[in-house]
């Protein structure tokens, strides 16, 4: 057994190291296990020559194609969107493309504006603080004044536009619909001693640069240089709790596959909406038949995934193709309900720039833009630097039907059982969809766009995973309260998206970290009455 | 479904099977004398194609031992009009089939020197010279300024979970 802690983080991702930072100051013994490695970025495909091969390898999104010794396996055939994720130091914001919108304060009251869903228990203006102190720490690059948010202020000026920004922007303008630099977590300039974005691209198979900020680089460095422990290669199969119903470590696999207790004195789960349930459910035992903190039944349910729509168009002029952050420029023009477009809620546009040679090629074949045989060579550079875009991120609304459960069957390597993903897309999001790929064609039509392409859902975006351990003040209809702190086990906290209660329409990562904050500084609050 | 652990093995092709597979590259993309570019069956290409074949090794068999059968033994045996027009007649019934085969060809052919060269680009990998982009005119938000506030004001007492 090994030496007991006072507090134990499970997971080292996005919301793990904040928290692991944010607690670092109360001089507590603090670890954290993690099941990946730290990243190394001279491995980054952005590193060889085969940079689009390695994208599909050794760097995939999809943990099922990896198949790395980090990777744990994911039953999605019952879902239409695949899940994606990076395990390791730094979690999915090694793979994320930096893309940093903050939720908007409608989206925490959803169930008072438009009736469906529920509100969350806290508020934009509960979180704002701590926006302002993520956007800080991870270094956001962005332009003051966008009317679509409350004040805010990024601490770097946006980074580029680009020939396809600028373009797209004029079209927008000629519509009359909103659009704005995008917040991105990718440093403009050199920033906190972390070098500035030179638009490799291909953010989102880890940033050879080091710009973007995934948080191996930015809050782990600083919890570590704090004398916070990061174990790595651990990965958690079950916690332990005793007869007062309260957590008292966890059990892990090490690196050699030996079982090994750590005892803690709390326990915090930052494990993403798919690994957080599946820990917790697997956790079952005979104090808790169901799965840790699952009196209300709700661990692993309400499971929300951003289904993704995709446009893209061919432009005569030039584009930036696979040069630059692929998260540059948003819209919110149909982010807020309006009831005359049959749906409620919304979606934002991330809009995007073009793709290497390969993955011109390839989806060109697939669109039956490209053909096989001699006119393949024209074709392709009919369409190569000559195509962009946008996706269409829809808000996703909670429904206990798509859910996180164990699989009976598959497990990963240590013997765990694996998570096994239900679900399906609603009616709601559905026409949201179908919205986002009409306008989206509109937009593209006014920028000058031919050939145009969409797909619906994409169905290899299963990246934001949210909602499976919602947050709330009613023990019967939430898996935590609103501090995060489980009703069933008082000294066990939840601080990753499975905390959710909506999804917004926007990328996470920026209101997940800071809910994790936020859970922190609630925890460093009552560290005297914490258990109470 | 899941293809996990242990899932990329570096078996190699088999002769015959590389001989179809290297058939299938050239008919997707063959040499061009307007551009003086060689096709996917050029042999440096073709070997970089088949040191690439990790996680789709399976899959790939797969798809060779069907077009082979549907060659009636050997599709490299065939001549290549008859090769490229049996390839087209199963792409057109079976969309989506020669996926595997069209991406591990693309990042081949799309890797070479000679080919990135005849498409504009330096042959060299993303990092660390990276790429530079205008920054774009910031006063075409102007007009998005003009429209004022666009999103909803939430200070409602809530009916929260």
């Amino acid at each position: 057994m090994n030496e007991p802690v006072d507090v134990l983080i499970i997971g080292g991702g996005a919301s793990g190291a904040a928290v692991a930072w944010n607690l670092a100051e109360t001089r507590m013994r603090i670890v954290c296990l993690e099941q990946g490695d730290w990243p190394r970025s001279q491995d980054f495909p952005s590193n060889g020559r085969d940079w689009e091969t390695r994208q599909s390898e050794d760097y995939a999104l999809s943990p099922n194609r990896r198949g790395g010794i980090a990777d744990y396996p994911i039953n999605d055939d019952g879902s239409p969107i695949k899940i994606a994720n990076f395990n390791g130091v730094g979690g999915g914001t090694v793979f994320y493309a930096g893309h940093f919108p903050r939720m908007h304060p409608s989206d925490f009251r959803v169930r008072s504006l438009d009736g469906v869903a529920d509100d969350w228990p806290i508020d934009y203006s509960t979180l704002e603080p701590f926006f302002e102190i993520n956007d800080r720490m991870m270094g956001v690059s962005g332009l003051a004044g966008d009317p679509a948010y409350p004040k805010k202020e990024p601490p770097m000026p946006p980074i580029p536009l680009g020939h396809t920004g600028e373009m797209f922007g004029r079209a927008m303008n000629q519509l009359g619909w909103h659009w704005w630099p995008a917040d991105t977590a990718i440093n403009a300039r050199a920033y906190e001693g972390r070098a500035p974005c030179i638009n490799i691209g291909h953010c989102g198979h880890g940033c050879a640069q080091g710009a973007k900020a995934a948080v191996d680089v930015t809050y782990w460095q600083e919890a570590v240089r704090n004398r916070i422990e990061v174990r790595t290669r651990c990965r958690v199969s079950r916690i332990e709790t005793n007869e007062d119903r309260m957590a008292v470590g966890a059990w892990y696999f090490d690196a050699n596959g030996e079982e090994v207790f750590q005892p803690a004195e709390i326990v915090i789960i930052a494990c993403n909406g798919i690994g957080t349930p599946r820990l917790l459910l697997n956790s079952a035992c005979e104090r808790f038949p169901n799965g840790l903190a699952n009196s209300s039944g709700l661990v692993g349910k309400n499971l929300m995934l951003h289904p993704y729509a995709m446009a893209r168009g061919r432009f005569d002029k030039q584009q930036d193709g696979f040069r630059g952050a692929r998260g540059f420029m948003w819209s919110m023009e149909f982010y807020e309900t309006d009831p005359q477009r049959g749906y409620v809620r919304g979606y934002c546009y991330q809009f995007t720039r073009g793709f290497g040679p390969a993955t011109t090629a390839i989806n060109g074949m697939a669109d039956n833009l490209i053909p096989w045989g001699e006119n393949h060579h024209d074709a392709f550079r009919h369409y190569f630097d000559h195509q962009a875009g946008m996706v269409s991120i829809c808000e996703d609304l909670p429904e206990e039907i798509n859910t996180v459960t164990l699989d009976p069957g598959l497990k990963d390597s240590n013997g765990i059982p694996a998570p096994r993903i239900t679900y399906r897309i609603g009616e709601n999001t559905q026409k949201m969809l179908d919205h986002s790929i009409a306008r989206g064609t509109e937009i593209l039509l006014a920028a000058g766009g031919t050939d145009i392409v969409t797909r619906s859902p994409l169905s290899h975006a299963g990246w934001h995973l949210l909602g499976t351990a919602r947050m709330g003040k009613d023990p019967k209809r939430s898996v935590v309260n609103e501090w995060g702190r489980s009703h069933d086990v008082k000294n066990l906290f939840i601080v990753d998206g499975s905390v959710f209660v909506t999804s917004g329409g926007v990328n996470p990562t920026s209101t997940i970290q800071a809910v994790s904050l936020y859970i922190s500084d609630q925890i460093k609050s009552r560290l005297h009455e914490l258990f109470d | 479904m899941i293809n996990h652990q242990d899932n990329h093995p570096i078996a190699a092709l088999s002769q015959p099977e590389q001989e179809c597979l290297r058939a299938i590259a050239g008919c997707i993309i063959p040499p061009s004398f307007k551009y003086g570019i060689p096709g996917a069956d050029d042999p440096a290409i073709f070997d970089d194609l088949l040191a690439s074949i990790r996680r789709d090794g399976d899959a790939l068999r797969n798809i060779l031992a069907t077009v082979d059968r549907n060659a009636g033994g050997r599709l490299a045996d065939l001549a290549p009009t008859e090769r490229c027009a049996l390839l087209a007649r199963l792409r057109d019934e079976r969309p989506g089939f020669f996926s595997v085969v069209e991406a591990l060809t693309s990042r081949a052919y799309y890797g070479n020197d000679a080919v990135l060269r005849s498409i504009g680009m330096e042959p060299r990998p993303p990092f660390p010279k990276g790429h530079d982009l205008p920054q774009g005119d910031l006063s075409l938000l102007d007009a998005v300024l003009r429209r004022g506030k666009v999103y909803r004001d939430a200070d409602v007492s809530g009916h929260s979970v």
